[in-house]
């Protein structure tokens, strides 16, 4: 008994949590385009002639969901090595984050390729567009209208999963966290904050989102 | 000298499991009480009840889990309560989980046809016989694959009461690990564990997401 909340220690140390903020936006943000090349590249495989290949990508998708991060990360943080990828935690991070959230996006652009109609394929080209455009107006656009909502909250997903990344402690806001708590032994007013700082992080994503959706997919599908 | 990965090892291991899975299942069993209480508030009909549960369950979404645990951690600790570490981490657990599942069933309650209540309703049937006898058991049925796959989450998640100091599976791992230096073997056997935890709820939790869309395609 007898502890006052103090928040003063918080206010103090602000500067470093936002540029902790940053760190985990960054981590997000590199994590997110990994996972986009692995999310493309995957579906591009899991729908190749080679039964080899596809039985690889479907393992892997589902190795990946069917296992915690925290232990994804440490397992990739002692391999990598012994693959000759001697990398810093951050760099390591990114990496997980990247083959995490590289499984998820496999299975929502697959959907989105799906969503596509074939004949909606064989219109445009009656249509006379030719390939580049079918490709843009009719493959692409739709498809990532269909996938955005799915992919945007992946993202999200994944920059509050980037938290567990402290673990290794690689440069984002909650290993910052750790560290003024260890210093200043405020754990919960400092982990009290720090959880809103994550929830305003995710709040802007989502108008940020909201913003582009609405710029560019706002047209009437019917 | 350092022991090498061996029975013993394998059976600290098994042990970190079974916590993994008592504590999924404490979890898994508050949070569904406290879910449904989520649910049926967040959809109750008054306004500002609606709002406040709603707030509640944007933060728990908006937010890391690993941030929560130790919010909850730490918080519990401010109260004076000497609680076990087991008993922190589980009420940690069940409140995320009371927000995850309140929402996966407030969309649940949603999505049964409207004309069930109305006819309810008609019949002279009162609030707690409507969701009881009508509502809940075909809201749980178009419920099931997402409550599924939140458990699934839910075990994963329980790897981060590692981080707070609880000896379950992942912890374990690390500790095993960190005595036998083979990381690699000893967080790949870690990994199967959950895999073989996780997997079959996964399948089962997809198949029924396909039967359910068969259904509904009729």
């Amino acid at each position: 008994m007898g502890y006052t909340l103090d928040f003063s220690v918080v206010w103090h140390a602000m500067p470093a949590l936002l540029w902790g903020c940053v760190g985990t936006l960054g981590l997000a943000l590199a994590g997110m385009t990994l996972a986009m090349v692995i999310g493309v590249a995957g579906v591009a495989a899991r729908d190749s002639k080679a039964a080899w290949l596809r039985a690889i990508v479907i393992g892997f998708v589902e190795v990946v969901r069917n296992t915690p991060f925290l232990v994804q990360i440490f397992f990739l943080f002692f391999a990598l090595p012994l693959i000759g990828l001697k990398l810093n935690p951050t760099a390591t991070a990114i990496i997980a984050l990247g083959v995490n959230g590289g499984a998820y996006a496999i299975e929502i652009i697959r959907g989105g390729v799906q969503s596509i109609h074939k004949g909606q394929v064989e219109a445009g080209y009656a249509l006379g567009l030719h390939k580049g455009q079918v490709f843009r107006f009719i493959v692409l656009k739709p498809a990532l209208r269909a996938i955005y909502p799915s992919l945007t909250g992946q993202f999200i997903m994944l920059t509050l999963t980037s938290s567990i990344c402290s673990a290794v402690s690689a440069y984002e806001l909650t290993s910052v966290a750790q560290r003024i708590e260890s210093d200043t032994f405020r754990s919960f007013e400092v982990y009290f904050s720090v959880t809103f700082l994550y929830l305003a992080i995710s709040w802007l994503l989502m108008l940020g989102f909201a913003a582009i959706s609405h710029r560019f997919f706002s047209y009437p599908t019917r | 000298m350092t022991p090498h990965f061996g029975l013993p090892e394998f059976g600290f291991l098994l042990r970190g499991l079974q916590w993994t899975v008592l504590l999924t299942l404490v979890a898994f069993a508050g949070g569904c009480t406290a879910g449904l209480a989520v649910a049926l508030l967040r959809t109750c009909g008054h306004k500002g009840v609606e709002w406040a549960t709603r707030i509640y369950i944007g933060i728990f979404q908006g937010t890391p889990l690993l941030l929560q645990l130790f919010v909850v951690y730490y918080g519990l600790a401010l109260t004076g309560l000497k609680l076990d570490a087991f008993v922190a981490v589980a009420i940690g657990f069940t409140v995320n989980a009371s927000a995850f599942l309140g929402e996966i069933w407030r969309g649940a309650i949603e999505a049964v046809p409207r004309g069930q209540t109305e006819a309810a309703m008609a019949l002279g049937l009162h609030y707690s016989s409507r969701m009881r006898d009508i509502v809940l058991p075909q809201a749980i049925r178009i419920s099931l694959p997402a409550t599924i796959g939140y458990l699934v989450q839910l075990i994963k998640g329980t790897s981060l009461a590692a981080i707070v100091g609880f000896i379950e599976l992942a912890r374990a791992g690390q500790i095993v690990s960190n005595q036998t230096f083979q990381p690699l073997l000893v967080f790949g056997v870690v990994g199967a564990m959950y895999f073989i935890l996780c997997w079959p709820l996964s399948w089962w939790g997809s198949r029924m997401e396909a039967r359910l869309a068969l259904a509904s395609q009729r």
